[in-house]
């Protein structure tokens, strides 16, 4: 396999380790839009929450740093897309509780039949887009 | 101790989406142009994570509590309803149309790109004008 493919996989790999910690150790839900979502609103228990955005942003200095790896550019350099974008998920992921994270990585292994249907139908969504934009700006 | 395994938690998730290639709007876009020159490495990423988290997650459920004796926090819904369909449809949307999904957005914050600064900023005030409108028109009802 190309070491593009393998990234992914032990990337994946490493991620599936991160949420089997939280929930195995903790019991909480490795669900990104759910733990930004409780951070930013008053509430209780956002000390770890915090912590968690907080290590993501840590992580990824951290593959940059100790892989050499350099940063990527952006596929798509416009504002536009980028508060289109922004705004639409997150919409989406409150309205349809949850994302990639939460409903792709954890619920699918829950055998939840919400996270399923929704990872099916978000996938679909993403592919239709990306599909239109390609064909209404020109391949990134 | 939550607290701990967060941090510990949140910098191995943050190390898998930059090791990945999820932080790489060309790779997400790459993966989502399905008719378009197909890059499927990303297919692996949700792959791997995966096969952990099925096996760990059954487990732990199984178990019904933490290793530490801890509850665990399920969702309680468990129906599908048509917020959870439109819901999903708006987040693919917004995913294909500037390559990121919440985490990777946050993670990728360390590139320093503004507009990568402008998608998350956009993205928080989506997540608060939905959780507004929907706590307003809970009260009308």
């Amino acid at each position: 396999m190309e070491a593009s493919t393998m990234n992914a996989l032990y990337g994946g790999l490493i991620i599936g380790l991160s949420a089997t910690l939280l929930f195995a150790l903790a019991g909480r839900i490795a669900g990104i839009s759910g733990i930004v979502t409780a951070a930013i609103k008053p509430g209780s228990d956002r000390a770890w929450r915090w912590l968690f955005i907080v290590g993501l942003l840590l992580g990824g200095f951290a593959y940059h740093y100790f892989s050499g790896a350099p940063a990527p550019q952006l596929a798509r350099q416009s504002y536009w897309l980028a508060i289109a974008g922004g705004l639409i998920v997150g919409i989406g992921v409150r309205r349809g509780s949850g994302c990639t994270s939460g409903h792709g990585v954890c619920g699918i292994a829950r055998f939840s039949k919400r996270s399923i249907v929704s990872t099916v139908v978000f996938m679909g969504a993403g592919i239709v887009t990306a599909t239109l934009v390609n064909i209404l700006l020109g391949a990134f | 101790m939550t607290r701990l395994i967060a941090l510990v938690a949140g910098i191995l998730f943050g190390f898998g989406l930059a090791f990945s290639g999820m932080t790489d709007t060309h790779k997400v876009l790459g993966f989502l142009s399905i008719f378009h020159d197909w890059d499927y490495d990303l297919t692996f990423v949700m792959g791997g994570a995966l096969i952990i988290t099925t096996l760990t997650f059954q487990w732990t459920m199984k178990h019904g509590e933490t290793l530490l004796g801890g509850n665990l926090h399920l969702p309680s819904a468990c129906d599908l309803d048509p917020k959870l369909v439109s819901g999903a449809i708006l987040f693919g949307v917004g995913w294909g149309l500037f390559g990121y999904c919440p985490g990777p957005a946050l993670t990728a914050l360390i590139y320093l790109e503004p507009q990568t600064v402008v998608f998350v900023v956009s993205m928080l005030i989506g997540i608060l004008a939905h959780d507004f409108f929907a706590t307003l028109s809970k009260q009308s009802q």
